[in-house]
């Protein structure tokens, strides 16, 4: 049987392991690693990716447990995508985070960041609910590690507020995993899913509390006002190469509700009906309003990028709260944008910042900074990616959202008033930091070193030419976003992936107690008409050991 | 040529100038000027075929599912437009070449421009109205960074802002009607769209579109209100003026308007608005350009209110109003082009564009002059120049139109506004270039070399020659274009000439020409009043609403992230609380089926002690030695509780953890102040303790419920608690969850516990070297310490406690599977047995004496669980699948070995290593590299002198 649905989570937990262990001395050795494993883990994205094309939904059952006993990995467009997305995200931070020697100023960088990456990957690939809990566990504790990382006050105080704000978020994650098992007595995301279907509307009380309970979790990790306070000084304090790798991070929380809203708690189940649509959308449209408003009231570079980053997560979701195929289909283009977009601006912040000792990230005139022009090329092309404006994939993203969007006027009026207002932020802080030190009067001081780091232009490059590539080839793109949020629709087939024979059985599975025999992933790779061996788990009757007790 | 080709080629072509500028200035501008020619002869290749009548296209699908896609089309209205964008841009780029001095940057200019020209061309050509836009923002891009291209001027940076900030709106809005526009037709296809003329104009949606859609077209043509940024935009380098702010990029609003005039046009709504913000921006930008002393400001309002003209003859919607639209556009183009050129050729040899310290210049420029003088007498609409031909016909349409029933107001005021035009166009002429030759110029003007003045002479002689010879040389042209503007397969009748005999439009001329100069005459006296009359300053007000706008922004921003993680945490307790309400209120509500179990009097007292500890807690939160001791009874309780309602393993687990905790937490408490400082006054903490009793009762009342409740549908719990032995081979099912049946989630969570190993290694690394350290070791205990650093007693008790520990940790190890214990609950204890050492005998005597860096035992647990996880894959089977089997070797009764063994001694060595690098890491900010090691283990031994007197 084929194992690479769980390499892109082994990979890095193993790497990350040996790091420590054996050349956690050496940076360069470090370097080395770090770059081997992720060229490595691109090529196992990559042949995901491939893979989930086909339209396959591929179960693992961890273990050799059937579903729902044990803990699947569940790869579907979806997941492949954001998988391929974080390999190509890690690629370039990492390569900035060495061109930059980042990676010098503190202990366990490269540890810490392919841990970082186990936690995202698993919660992309993972068919279970608590093991879901568990990778939001590992990016969150990875995560603090990286956004301390180099030490300092600023950088501790503002880890400190992080790391205590998602263990809120954890507490609460815990509570609706609790309340949600109470009720459904099942953890498998898509046996939870066919139980909710089925759940009588009268008896959904508790069930509904647990449906927003997760929501609330979610939207701590994809800031949703008001739950969006750890991010802007975290952001704006941590470094810049893991703000970029956290473009991902907001991205897994707007995730986990499309995933989770649309597979288990869709909301049209009549057992969830009313429970979050209310407010929902408001409520992602004012931390879209406030994410935009912050670009342009923010007194950094590193705070705007921090609030164009809830901005245009608020944009995502504003997508994803439509639950319309063709509005999924929209977010799954945006999500790569954005992902790639803000990243991209992070790291182009952090040029500035290394390049202007005096006034640092401050949102003022400076003499012109080493490679003024280049840099001040990349902040332009960022700035109308990230402010979606034309030509880049921000504006075409933004063109999807709003014809998804149709009929909501004021959801129209709410995303282009921000953008007007994001276009002046970026245009305003441009202006100050790139331009107006030309005016400034000479000075005899003499003029500022900086190393040229061609490595670190390379990687921001490379993430903008992801961007460029989003808009030529947005044509296929936008293809893949329909096919695959057609698919997250279709939760008849996660059901069926996943529980291998229908749904009622695995209701009544209390009358069996056999551990399902091979029959079983017959039925799975009849239902889903695809290579054998490429999904389901095979079971070979673990049965026969009882004989030796 | 492809028309793909003909729009991507100043794309393309954008990349040469930043190369070139390398082999000198000349093959740089010779090169864009290359690029722009091939693109213009690659368009004028269509045009016989267009003038016939014939519609090129070239199409592309981009993203289909939305309707976008890159499809080009070419008519007459496109026709014209590529025409003079790229003919225009090519005699801008030779003038450009010696319009720029030595120090600015050549390259960036020209690909800046091309650019442009690339969106713009694109613009024309569009056929997609979504790709159209795309092409429209690109121009508010480009013409941001050639407003702001001289970066050290503050107009320019501001200027730049401003064009951004109001055509980025206009942007935005196009962007709505447009997407409006395609949602009501069905399409986005102009070809397509344009023929469903009824469809639109029925559709409710179509007034919003039609607000949005003249929304971007009025703020990009600068249509009163948004005319004010055109003027400011004059701080860019007068190419870019000629170029983008006369004759190209402010006409993509009429290109606009003139392209979905087939489907927008002849309603009230559009006769309205269009008519209305014509006339005003016509009348009022004449009138203040009359008194601009910039002669670049003068040019600007006059642009703006020609472009008011050419809206206000769309807005007509009338067949000959089209035609005069149309025609002006060219004529409009030809002239100001070419006056904004010999107003840089001013600037550029006397140093100043301030009329009022010019004059005189006719004899000293006379080239320049003649170029102006036809250009100039063309915008004030004098024959036999171009502009006079489309003036007559701007009249002729306005004596015919009638605003509601007033049929006077439009002539009367076209002719006011014609009057203006003519006053500012002769105090250009006279003010400038006649009058006496002065000797106190910046700098002593003569005429430019050829290459400078040819690009405005070539136009100028157009001027001429159209004026002229209109049928002939343009008339084709202007039917072809003035056929698509009107669309609905006109024909309209074009007949371009100079003497029209005596018609109305004729005497309103002369009354312009005539009361134009008489203004010019008492021009001191005008000026005079124009100043005393308070005007709103256009940039005053932006500037004070952007200022606003920002500092609001700023308000809003520092009020809602004000640093304060209490206020964040009581707004997420508040609205998860509140939104949880707000989904169970939506329900049917809960029955509670399940009977509370009987209370004994044991668990009572346990319960008592846990609230009475709690309350202790709390109210001695400050007192945090204090307050960790009393915690360590609330853990205490919680594993007697977890005992008492059966479940051994989570009691055994609580319990271990409680300990290791505490003591790691004492050792942190030593470098941290005794007390914890008030940090909120008593109406926050009223507020703080409101907040935290609704949201504890709210967990509390969510607990009940789910305890009184039973499972909604089977649980899998059953599956578990019948397979354990059977298919896992353990009995302690709690066991086999962990490592077997939910293995990975243990997987995930030694990582966890690693990965905070590693960040505590981390972060007190960092602060070794640190100032903050320095305080650390500097401090002055407040109490005494205790005179024996290494009590004999406790450390001959650990020392023999060790062995005996490490034993048990083994046999927790080993009976894990079948009985209370394992790999997590052994690592504990082991932990504990180490941790002892160190406490009783020291860090260097303990440290001394471990060989095993803390940092491989934690990669050597994940690695061996990940392993164990593998080893599986050569079973052919899934990760973590386990395998057991019973064995017996005499003397040795029969044993079971599971490969969950190897997954829990990775559990087991991930959690040693974590607690001992905690302590670790923690006990080395207080050691001291210079401390002499104690020489002993123990400070009393009788063999020796009691240590001395250093405490």
């Amino acid at each position: 049987m084929s194992h690479w649905i769980i390499t892109p989570i082994l990979l890095p937990t193993l790497l990350g392991a040996f790091i420590v262990l054996a050349v956690r001395h050496q940076v360069a050795l470090q370097r080395v690693f770090s770059l081997v494993g992720l060229s490595l883990l691109l090529i196992n994205a990559i042949g995901l990716f491939v893979h989930a094309n086909t339209g396959d939904i591929w179960v693992y059952e961890l273990g050799a447990w059937p579903a729902p006993f044990g803990i699947v990995l569940m790869l579907d467009r979806l997941s492949a995508l954001m998988v391929l997305l974080t390999a190509v995200l890690a690629m370039c931070v990492m390569l900035y985070a060495i061109g930059s020697d980042w990676d010098k100023r503190g202990k366990h960088f490269h540890a810490l960041f392919q841990f970082q990456l186990m936690g995202v990957l698993g919660a992309f690939l993972t068919g279970d609910a608590f093991n879901m809990f568990v990778f939001f566990e590992i990016l969150l504790i990875a995560s603090y590690g990286l956004m301390t990382f180099g030490g300092g006050t600023r950088r501790l105080q503002a880890g400190t507020q992080y790391v205590i704000y998602n263990l809120l978020g954890s507490t609460l994650f815990l509570f609706a995993l609790g309340t949600l098992y109470n009720v459904t007595g099942t953890l498998n995301m898509a046996d939870m899913g066919a139980r909710v279907a089925a759940m009588d509307p009268e008896h959904a009380s508790l069930l509904r509390v647990g449906a927003v309970m997760m929501l609330m979790v979610f939207a701590v990790k994809a800031a949703i006002l008001p739950l969006h306070f750890w991010l802007p000084e975290s952001y704006a304090a941590g470094p810049a190469p893991v703000a970029a790798l956290f473009a991902i991070m907001t991205k897994v929380g707007a995730y986990a509700i499309l995933r989770m809203f649309t597979l288990v708690f869709p909301q049209d189940a009549p057992a969830i009906a009313g429970s979050y649509d209310v407010w929902l959308m408001p409520v992602i449209v004012l931390s879209l309003a406030v994410g935009m408003i912050g670009i342009l009231g923010a007194k950094t570079l590193s705070k705007m990028v921090a609030f164009a980053a809830i901005g245009s997560v608020g944009t995502l979701l504003i997508a994803i709260a439509l639950f319309t195929p063709e509005a999924s289909a929209a977010a799954v283009y945006y999500v790569v944008h954005s992902t790639l977009a803000t990243a991209a601006l992070f790291l182009i912040v952090d040029l500035v910042v290394s390049r202007r000792p005096q006034w640092q990230d401050a949102i003022r005139a400076d003499r012109p900074m080493p490679q003024n022009g280049l840099v001040s090329a990349f902040y332009f092309a960022a700035a109308i990616a990230m402010a979606g404006m034309p030509p880049l994939s921000g504006f075409l993203g933004k063109l999807l959202i709003l014809d998804a969007a149709t009929g909501q006027w004021w959801i129209w009026a709410a995303v282009l008033i921000t953008s007007l207002i994001a276009i002046m932020g970026f245009g305003r802080a441009g202006s100050l930091v790139f331009w107006k030190g030309y005016g400034l009067p000479e000075t005899d001081a003499p003029a500022f070193d900086h190393p040229k780091q061609p490595l670190a232009f390379v990687a921001i490059g490379a993430l903008m030419a992801g961007v460029v590539a989003l808009t030529v080839l947005a044509g296929p793109m936008h293809r893949f976003a329909i096919v695959t949020a057609s698919q997250l629709y279709d939760s008849e087939a996660y059901v069926s992936a996943v529980l291998n024979n229908a749904t009622s059985e695995s209701m009544a599975h209390d009358s069996s107690h056999e551990k399902e025999g091979t029959e079983g992933a017959d039925t799975n790779e009849g239902l889903l008409d695809t290579e054998g061996g490429a999904h389901g788990t095979e079971h070979p009757a673990k049965a026969t050991e009882g004989e030796a007790h | 040529m492809s028309l793909f080709l003909i729009a991507a080629l100043p794309f393309i072509g954008a990349l040469l100038p930043g190369l070139m500028i390398q082999a000198g200035r000349n093959t740089c501008s010779t090169w864009t000027g290359i690029i722009s020619l091939s693109a213009l002869i690659g368009l004028l290749v269509h045009a016989p075929a267009v003038l016939r009548g014939e519609v090129i296209t070239a199409s592309v699908e981009w993203m289909p599912a939305l309707g976008l896609n890159a499809s080009f089309y070419l008519d007459g209205l496109g026709l014209l437009f590529g025409t003079l964008i790229l003919g225009i841009g090519c005699l801008i780029i030779l003038y450009a070449r010696f319009y720029l001095s030595s120090k600015d940057p050549m390259g960036n200019f020209y690909t800046y421009l091309l650019l442009f020209q690339g969106a713009m061309v694109g613009i024309v050509l569009s056929d997609n109205i979504l790709m159209l836009l795309v092409f429209w923002e690109l121009t508010s891009l480009s013409s941001f960074l050639l407003i702001g291209y001289w970066k050290h001027l503050p107009e320019g940076r501001q200027g730049a802002r401003m064009a951004l900030t109001v055509t980025g709106m206009g942007g935005l809005g196009l962007i709505g009607g447009m997407l409006l526009l395609g949602h009501i037709a069905g399409t986005y296809e102009l070809t397509e769209l344009l023929e469903k003329r009824d469809l639109i104009q029925a559709d409710p949606l179509y007034v919003p579109a039609l607000l949005l859609i003249l929304l971007g077209a009025f703020t990009k043509s600068a249509q009163f209100p948004f005319h004010f940024w055109l003027p400011r935009a004059m701080a860019a380098p007068t190419p870019v003026s000629a170029y983008l702010h006369s004759a190209t990029m402010v006409k993509a609003g009429l290109f606009l308007m003139a392209r979905l005039y087939p489907v927008m046009s002849g309603t009230t709504e559009w006769f309205w608005i269009v008519t209305l913000a014509g006339l005003i921006t016509m009348v009022l930008g004449a009138l203040i350009g009359i008194f601009q002393n910039d002669l670049k400001g003068l040019l600007a309002y006059s642009t703006v209110s020609h472009l008011g003209l050419i809206t206000m003859l769309l807005g007509f919607s009338t067949e000959a109003a089209a035609i005069g639209a149309v025609f002006h556009i060219i004529n409009h183009a030809s002239f100001k082009a070419s006056l904004f050129m010999t107003a840089g050729i001013v600037d550029h040899e006397a140093h100043t564009r301030d009329i009022t310290r010019l004059g005189g210049l006719r004899h000293l420029m006379p080239i320049t002059f003649v170029i102006t003088a036809v250009a100039s007498l063309s915008m004030a609409g004098i024959p036999p120049f171009n502009g006079f031909l489309s003036k007559e016909m701007m009249l002729e349409a306005a004596a015919h139109a009638q605003l509601g029933d007033n049929a006077w107001l439009i002539p009367a005021l076209a002719t006011l506004g014609a009057l203006f035009s003519v006053a500012y166009s002769f105090r250009l002429l006279l003010h400038t270039w006649f009058g006496a030759e002065r000797h106190d110029y910046p700098h002593h003007p003569h005429d430019p070399p050829f290459g400078m003045w040819l690009s405005p002479a070539l136009l100028a002689v157009l001027v001429v020659l159209i004026g002229l010879f209109s049928q002939g040389l343009v008339g084709g042209i202007v039917q072809t274009t003035a056929a698509s503007v009107l669309g609905n397969h006109a024909h309209p009748h074009v007949h371009l000439a100079l003497w029209h005999g005596v018609t109305p439009a004729l005497y309103m001329s002369g009354v312009a020409v005539l009361g134009g100069l008489v203004l010019l005459a008492l021009y001191r006296p005008a000026h005079g009043l124009w100043h005393a009359v308070p005007r709103p300053d256009a940039k005053v007000i932006f500037d004070a609403i952007i200022d606003a706008a920002t500092k609001l922004a700023n308000w809003i921003t520092d009020t809602l992230h004000d640093g304060k993680l209490t206020r964040y945490a009581a707004i997420f307790f508040l609205f998860t609380v509140l939104a949880s309400w707000h989904a169970f209120s939506g329900g049917a509500g809960v029955t509670l089926p399940r009977e509370p179990m009987q209370a004994d009097i044991i668990p009572i007292i346990a319960w008592f002690a846990l609230i009475a500890a709690t309350g202790v807690t709390v109210y001695y939160h400050r007192h945090r030695l204090l307050a960790l001791v009393v915690l360590g009874i609330i853990g205490v309780v919680v594993s007697l509780s977890f005992n008492y309602l059966s479940a051994p393993d989570l009691a055994l687990t609580q319990l271990s953890v409680e300990v290791v905790t505490i003591v790691l937490l004492l050792l942190a408490l030593n470098f941290l102040p005794e007390f914890t400082p008030k940090d909120s006054g008593n109406g926050r903490h009223v507020r703080d303790i409101l907040i935290a009793v609704f949201v504890g009762g709210a967990v509390a009342a969510l607990s009940y419920v789910i305890m009184l409740t039973d499972f909604a549908m089977p649980s899998i719990a059953e599956y578990h608690l019948a397979q354990s032995h059977d298919l896992a081979g353990g009995n302690n099912v709690v066991n086999v969850i962990l490592v077997d049946f939910r293995g990975f989630d243990t997987f995930g969570e030694i990582t966890v516990l690693g990965i905070a190993a590693l960040i505590i290694y981390g972060v007190t690394e960092g602060l070794l070297g640190s100032k903050v350290r320095q305080k650390l070791l500097e401090r002055k205990p407040n109490h005494p310490i205790a005179g024996d650093e290494h009590p004999m007693m406790m450390v001959v008790a650990t020392r023999l406690l060790l062995p005996i520990a490490l034993m048990v940790g083994v046999y927790i190890y080993l009976r894990g599977h079948n009985d209370p214990g394992g790999g997590f609950v052994a690592g504990l204890i082991v932990a504990i047995a180490l941790l002892m050492q160190y406490m009783a005998s020291g860090y260097d005597w303990a440290d001394k004496r471990q060989r095993f860096p803390y940092h491989a035992s934690i990669a050597c647990g994940v690695m061996a669980a990940g392993i164990t996880g593998i080893g599986a894959f050569f079973n052919n089977m899934p990760f973590l699948t386990s395998d057991f089997g019973y064995f017996q070797f005499p003397p040795l009764q029969k044993f079971e070995l599971a490969t969950a063994m190897g997954f829990d001694l990775g559990v087991f060595l991930a959690v040693v290593g974590a607690v001992m690098l905690t302590l670790e890491s923690l006990s080395r900010l207080a050691y001291r590299r210079g401390d002499v090691p104690d020489e002993y283990p123990m400070d009393i031994n009788p063999s020796r002198q009691p240590k001395n007197e250093d405490h």
